[in-house]
């Protein structure tokens, strides 16, 4: 272990080149994102649509390339790795979307599903790898009934929680949540998360969680770092966040949250 | 007085290979002129199929059962087609939970209001028009005349949403049905959209009955709250009451897995 964060990003930019009525224009989705994420964490990324979370996602996945700024994950420049040190850091960094329905592939099992990174990387016989993932199904609170159903046959719950096996197959280090409990009801959220919690402290991840909502983040993560036009405007523990926020935007989104009256012990 | 809608031993079921299931059973509450209320269920409680039964919009599959849908006193579903349709979007009006799905993607945004003020008046083009924009400036397009000749695609969600809101009150209805109207939204849009809707309530003395299943949504604008659990109501009650002392299992769960956050500011019940 060391003190490097796991992830250090600095001046971080994307533009994307648009054509608007036949004149092109450039929008910065990033602009210039200075971001740490200090093992075993878990950093929330909050903002409105359109605000840059998932860009920032997507370059740190690997999946997008920054047009300027560096990405360092665990010490070493993400834009310089190469053939095996890729691919590994492409296990260590997994992605989980919203729409678990969309992001997994309708015609597997449920098995099938969470064995495929490994089979994809010629890991263990066919049967070890069932195995296994009946082992991560299990871990992430889904039945062995579930094992040979396809993903639209599993209630939302049961398809995130499938989701996450998958992403923990090939043992990452880092979890990019995008909007991961969104669609979900608040006590299947409350679940999802609880089990992410249990991971974290069980398995040492490290999670970078991207949401809307600055509610469901302020109980999950131990930061907040608000995002406003590709920027980040401020970043503090939740509790502060609400009791004293800074900038006007992280103002406007504590305003937003709904007064829900206090339940009764 | 009698309230705006009675709804009173409501039963719905859709056939299925293995027998009807049940997407309400014995469903009787009201709604007051000019009350908001809220609908709180998990998805597939049978919120939705309750707003369609009530506009008499349920799929081939699904039939009512018994019970009556008494709307200003008459049973709505003894009425015959061609009266429903002229209570439907005259009087009762419904918005979804997807703006983008509501709206014709290749059609200005104005003439879709607008299509809904000649559906049910029969006044000139232009007045259809003026009916329109005045609408589209009661729901926060101030001024009106840019929106009217957009496209959907050039708004925003929370844009879409109120284009979608004005279509619904383009022609007063005494009663909006919203379902989840703010589920696809971001946090800051739905405070937008909630604020809009209990300001349109309050200006125009409109009856709203939300569907969500989001505590807090319904905490910032509904005076009421029923609580429906596998197509029955379970619990009725101000939201001081069902979230803050829940009587049923099922609200309680809800009401203990909702983020609370210490806060100042916050859209205030009312």
């Amino acid at each position: 272990m060391n003190d490097e964060p796991l992830v250090r990003i600095r001046g971080l930019s994307k533009r994307y080149a648009r054509r608007a009525a036949g004149r092109s224009a450039a929008v910065d989705a990033l602009a210039g994102v200075d971001l740490t994420i200090d093992r075993g964490t878990v950093v929330a990324l909050v903002g409105q649509s359109g605000s840059g979370k998932s860009t920032l996602a997507r370059c740190l996945a690997g999946q997008e390339e920054p047009t300027h700024g560096e990405i360092r994950f665990d010490g070493a420049d993400v834009a310089s790795l190469r053939g095996a040190a890729l691919r590994a850091f492409r296990e260590q960094v997994q992605l989980l979307f919203q729409d678990s329905a969309a992001a997994l592939s309708p015609r597997l099992t449920a098995t099938e599903i969470v064995s495929e990174p490994l089979e994809i990387r010629g890991l263990g016989a066919p049967a070890q790898r069932r195995g296994y993932a009946l082992e991560l199904m299990e871990t992430v609170g889904l039945p062995s009934a579930v094992a040979d159903r396809r993903p639209l046959d599993l209630s939302g719950g049961q398809r995130q929680r499938l989701a996450i096996a998958r992403a923990l197959a090939v043992k990452p280090r880092l979890l990019i949540l995008d909007e991961a409990f969104a669609g979900l009801d608040a006590p299947i959220q409350a679940q999802v998360a609880a089990l992410l919690h249990e991971l974290r402290l069980r398995e040492g991840l490290t999670y970078l969680c991207i949401s809307h909502d600055l509610a469901r983040m302020s109980v999950f993560a131990d930061e907040v770092a608000i995002m406003f036009e590709g920027r980040i405007v401020e970043r503090a523990a939740a509790a502060q966040l609400f009791s004293a926020p800074q900038h006007p935007h992280t103002r406007a989104l504590v305003a937003a949250v709904p007064a829900v009256p206090p339940l009764a012990s | 007085m009698p309230g705006l809608l009675e709804v009173k031993d409501l039963a719905v079921a859709y056939d299925t290979v293995g027998g009807p299931v049940w997407a309400a059973k014995d469903l009787t509450f009201d709604v007051e002129g000019g009350e908001v209320v809220g609908l709180l269920g998990e998805s597939g409680c049978g919120k939705s199929t309750l707003l369609l039964a009530i506009l008499g919009l349920l799929p081939p599959s699904a039939r009512v059962v018994k019970g009556s849908i008494r709307f200003r006193g008459r049973d709505l579903l003894e009425r015959p087609p061609s009266e429903l349709r002229r209570v439907r979007g005259a009087e009762i009006a419904i918005v979804f939970q997807d703006p983008a799905l509501a709206l014709n993607p290749v059609r200005r945004v104005g003439a879709q209001v607008a299509e809904v003020v000649r559906a049910h008046r029969d006044q000139s083009p232009g007045r259809c028009r003026d009916d329109a924009l005045s609408t589209l400036a009661e729901v926060g397009f101030n001024p009106p005349d840019r929106v009217y000749d957009a496209y959907p695609h050039e708004l925003s969600g929370g844009q879409r949403q109120r284009v979608v809101l004005a279509q619904a009150l383009a022609c007063r209805p005494a009663l909006l049905l919203a379902d989840e109207p703010t589920a696809s939204l971001d946090s800051t849009t739905q405070a937008e959209v909630l604020g809009l809707l209990a300001s349109l309530q309050a200006r125009l003395g409109l009856a709203v009955l939300m569907a969500s299943h989001d505590l807090g949504a319904l905490a910032a604008v509904a005076r009421r709250v029923l609580v429906m659990y596998a197509g029955t109501l379970v619990e009725t009650g101000t939201p001081a009451q069902v979230f803050g002392q829940p009587l049923h299992p099922y609200t309680r769960g809800l009401s203990l897995a909702y983020p609370r956050v210490a806060m100042r500011g916050g859209v205030r019940p009312p």
